[in-house]
């Protein structure tokens, strides 16, 4: 789970990073209110979780009541590569001597934590990896070990950040740490870490994306889970505890299983299709679960063909195929559907839908030939 | 032959007593597996159709003897399942849970390469592992394997795992052993580890190998190919068509800016002398071919 800016920085806080004093704003006049508590100067930023917002307009500075009400109008309800700005960020404007960058990820080859740090901030740190590499220190971290005082200042030391701000900057890469692991971040990334010309270091930027599996330890999340999605299909379907991803074509897809799923969206391209969605089902393909799966997929107006892949395991087919009909008795689907049913008792799900098969409810014995007449249905 | 595991193989459950561990325990051991014992704390003395249950797995170990656990327990305790496993003396662990938090698989897998080498970890969030005719740990339908090889096969996903077994059962080809690595983040056991070990094993003769977008385990998988693979490999990589920055299903299963693209693994692979196929059904025929041409 993405989180925005200011969630990013509200939860680097908590770990006692610095940040620069500022709040959120939903109107004008709350932005103003903000403004005036932090003091002018103040930076008024677009929430959206999208690159790229000062080229858009999104960040502006605003040096008094006028300026804010002017850039705080203009922001909200503007649209960022599809991305309409409902939100604030009204923080004071920091001064800034130099910009750094820090972050920490998982090191997945090796299986152990990666920091990265760079005295060349504020900047892609795609760009200075492709241009500059020796201008990123790379610090691997073992996960048993993890990161303490002493290795941060050497690591301050190798990244050549200003002597004025190494100590500062290593101990906020110690809490940085911290919030990645205690916080269960797949990712927190710092970029600008500033230091200001009066000495001091700060989070000017915040990028973090949380772990969802390790949600069951932290309650407060809970907040950002109410703005993570604003796809209305993927809202309807978290809702439904489907595992669902929205997409622009025009083939619904279900299927048990991610590989089965993602391999589903491949083989539709490959003969020349779009996909609509990916939804994984899961094990356990019963009537309720293929309802939900069949209903979300329905209320998305693109759809206008639908392909169900299944491939019994446990699961068996025959228990899928009944799922299948107690679902259309429960809601009525607009589109014609395909299904390809193999595995565990293939043949005996099969003959169950044998006698309601018809020109909107259809089988096919392979992936191959399924994807094909679903990809044809669908262009009409 | 077969690797990691086969009807010697003495296997006890940790969740024996929960519905899923009582479920596949239960199917594991009808299949013919050595399920000798269950652990769950609190509930030792008492048995499951049989089996008896412990509450610590070093008691589970010494009373059956017991070489390998099926680790069927929720998230939140998986760690210290595994690595009571492994302080138990236990020496392959299977973990099929899916949603431990990716922290707690990199401190647990570094724990146990630190503290205890000799332990091979397969998961978490996998199938398991089937050497068909011998020995069954995991959720895989012993039913859609062919027991007498001469395929190995190797998946990061599970669906796609049978549906391989599928197509070279239904042509009458048989596995050796089938493992599914699983697809989070983290994985006990990787690609390179199983072909490794294919590669020893005299009645494997070919190996199937499906990937998934995300991370960098296929490119490892071919360097290693390139270099001491000297039999033949099938791949299909799951995910062509799969948008940068969303996880598709799996916590692993994810495009980050240009890296772990299905196109590169499968450039990567190709490069490496393997045969590289756009789907489950050509990779299947294509292993027919190969093993007919044995």
């Amino acid at each position: 789970m993405d989180l925005f800016e200011y969630q990013g920085k509200q939860y680097f806080a908590r770990y006692g990073i610095a940040i620069s004093p500022g709040d959120v704003a939903d109107t004008v006049e709350e932005a103003l209110e903000v403004a005036r508590r932090v003091g002018y100067p103040v930076v008024v930023k677009a929430q959206v979780k999208v690159g790229g917002r000062g080229k858009a307009g999104g960040v502006k500075l605003a040096h008094d009541d006028d300026e804010v009400r002017l850039h705080a109008g203009n922001i909200l309800g503007l649209d960022i590569k599809g991305h309409v700005v409902k939100r604030l960020w009204i923080e004071h404007a920091s001064d800034i001597e130099r910009e750094y960058y820090a972050s920490f990820t998982l090191d997945r080859p090796n299986r152990a934590h990666l920091g990265m740090l760079s005295a060349h901030g504020g900047v892609e740190i795609e760009v200075v990896a492709e241009e500059t590499p020796d201008a990123i220190a790379f610090l691997s971290i073992d996960p048993v070990v993890g990161l303490d005082l002493a290795t941060a200042r050497r690591w301050v030391d190798e990244a050549q950040l200003d002597e004025v701000a190494r100590e500062q900057a290593a101990e906020l890469l110690v809490k940085l740490y911290d919030c990645y692991t205690k916080g269960d971040c797949d990712l927190a990334e710092i970029n600008p870490l500033i230091l200001t010309p009066d000495g001091r270091v700060h989070a000017l930027d915040a990028k973090v994306t949380l772990d969802e599996n390790a949600s069951f330890r932290h309650p407060e999340w809970e907040q950002y889970r109410a703005t993570d999605t604003e796809d209305p299909r993927e809202k309807m379907a978290k809702e439904r505890g489907l595992n669902y991803i929205g997409l622009d074509g025009t083939v619904g897809i279900i299927a048990n299983g991610a590989g089965l799923a993602m391999s589903t969206l491949d083989v539709v391209n490959q003969v020349g299709g779009t996909a609509a969605n990916f939804l994984d089902i899961g094990g356990g393909a019963n009537a309720d679960v293929m309802a939900a799966a069949l209903e979300v997929i329905n209320a998305d107006p693109k759809v206008s063909a639908i392909f169900v892949n299944i491939f019994g395991g446990i699961t068996r087919v025959d228990e899928v195929a009944k799922g299948v009909l107690a679902a259309l008795e429960r809601v009525e689907i607009t589109s014609p559907i395909v299904l390809r049913l193999d595995g565990t008792n293939a043949v005996e799900g099969r003959a169950i839908l044998q006698p309601h098969l018809n020109d909107h409810l259809m089988t096919e014995a392979t992936m191959l030939d399924a994807a094909r007449r679903v990809v044809a249905l669908a262009k009409g | 032959m077969s690797i990691f595991v086969d009807e010697q193989t003495k296997v006890i459950v940790q969740g024996l007593t929960g519905g899923q561990g009582r479920f596949h325990g239960l199917r594991n051991r009808d299949y013919g597996t050595q399920i000798v014992g269950g652990v769950t704390p609190g509930k030792g003395g008492t048995d499951v159709e049989g089996i008896p249950v412990f509450h610590r797995v070093v008691e589970a170990v010494a009373a059956t003897g017991a070489t390998a656990s099926f680790v069927v327990v929720p998230p939140p305790f998986a760690a210290a399942a595994i690595l009571e496993a492994a302080a138990g003396g236990i020496t392959f662990i299977v973990c099929i849970t899916e949603g431990i938090p990716a922290h707690d698989e990199a401190l647990t897998y570094n724990r146990l390469v630190e503290e205890f080498p000799g332990v091979r970890l397969l998961g978490p969030n996998c199938p398991g592992i089937i050497s068909p005719g011998k020995c069954n740990i995991g959720i895989t339908s012993g039913d859609i394997a062919l027991a007498g090889g001469p395929v190995g096969i190797v998946s990061r996903s599970g669906t796609l795992t049978y549906q391989a077994l599928h197509e070279l059962s239904q042509q009458g080809i048989g596995q050796t052993t089938c493992v599914g690595i699983g697809g989070d983040p983290v994985p006990g056991t990787n690609f390179v580890d199983c072909l490794a070990a294919f590669e020893d094993d005299p009645e494997t003769k070919a190996v199937m190998m499906i990937g998934e977008i995300g991370g960098s385990e296929e490119e490892r998988a071919a360097e290693w190919i390139r270099a001491h693979m000297t039999k033949p490999v099938v791949a299909y990589v799951a995910g062509i068509t799969a948008p940068p920055g969303r996880k598709m299903g799996h916590a692993g299963a994810i495009i980050s800016g240009s890296k772990g693209t299905a196109g590169a693994k499968m450039d990567a692979l190709r490069e490496a002398g393997v045969f590289v196929c756009a789907n489950p059904t050509e990779a299947g025929a294509k292993m027919v071919e190969i093993v007919r041409a044995l």
